[in-house]
């Protein structure tokens, strides 16, 4: 196993307006068939990703919010969201998409992927990556 | 040390490929290893041989093929990125029916599993974008 890297995948920006966001997601989900060990951190603007109730009719392109419930079914379920950028945009975890997975270790119960934490905690998560993927 | 390195950005819109360039160019001259550079999002219209900059201007895709032909490094554009933006091989022609290609010399187009080989094959990865 010692080939396994932490890779963290920081997502910054905004959904729409910009692809990042959308292509972010694309390498997650195409990495997640690697088997490292993967995590994605939402910070700055990078938080409106995962609110929930997006619709994009009006914006006339798809709308790829739906695809992060699926992040859990590809063994990807370390979410950490920062605080800070939270509270600067007027956001609680409330306004987030219920993110979860099965844990095959607790008998497959359903456990929450996201985790908020401190700009501060942040900071200790990405020193501790081998592989930092920032998008 | 063995590096990998990302490009986010297009060429003259952004100083993100001619930074990542000119990183490369310094870690060889260090004595470093480029494993491979990885074009994504818009840093796959570096891969275009189509360009036509001004003549006092660098050819930033030119030099990306001259470093590639001089130093033999692996310069991978993402196939699902380029597909979007039109940056074409002679395979991706065939295979999506285009009327031409225009991917430059030393650029091969591949899929973002070059990418994640690149973070587990390298020391260090290092991203250039916005």
């Amino acid at each position: 196993m010692s080939d396994v890297k932490k890779f963290m995948y920081v997502n910054r920006k905004a959904p729409y307006g910009t692809i990042y966001a959308w292509e972010a997601l694309e390498v997650v989900l195409i990495g997640a068939a690697f088997e490292q060990d993967v995590s994605l951190a939402f910070v700055d603007d990078g938080v409106f990703q995962l609110v929930k109730g997006q619709d994009t009719t009006e914006l006339g392109i798809k709308n790829f919010s739906p695809t992060y419930s699926a992040l859990g079914d590809y063994d990807v379920n370390k979410i950490y969201v920062e605080k800070e950028s939270l509270d600067a945009r007027g956001l609680t975890i409330d306004d987030l998409m219920p993110l979860t997975y099965e844990d095959e270790d607790d008998d497959w119960a359903e456990k929450d992927s996201i985790r908020v934490v401190t700009a501060a905690e942040m900071a200790e998560i990405l020193e501790q990556q081998d592989v930092v993927l920032s998008f | 040390m063995k590096f990998g390195i990302q490009v986010n950005e297009g060429p003259y819109t952004h100083e993100a490929s001619v930074s990542a360039l000119n990183f490369v160019k310094a870690a060889l001259d260090a004595g470093h290893e480029i494993f491979r550079v990885f074009f994504y999002h818009d840093g796959v219209n570096n891969g275009t041989r189509l360009t036509t900059p001004p003549q006092d201007d660098i050819n930033i895709v030119q030099s990306w093929s001259e470093l590639a032909e001089k130093h033999n490094i692996d310069l991978v554009v993402c196939v699902a990125a380029a597909q979007r933006r039109g940056i074409v091989d002679e395979g991706e022609q065939e295979r999506n029916g285009k009327d031409a290609n225009n991917i430059a010399p030393g650029f091969r187009i591949s899929g973002l599993g070059q990418l994640i080989e690149a973070g587990i094959q390298c020391d260090r990865l290092v991203v250039f974008g916005d």
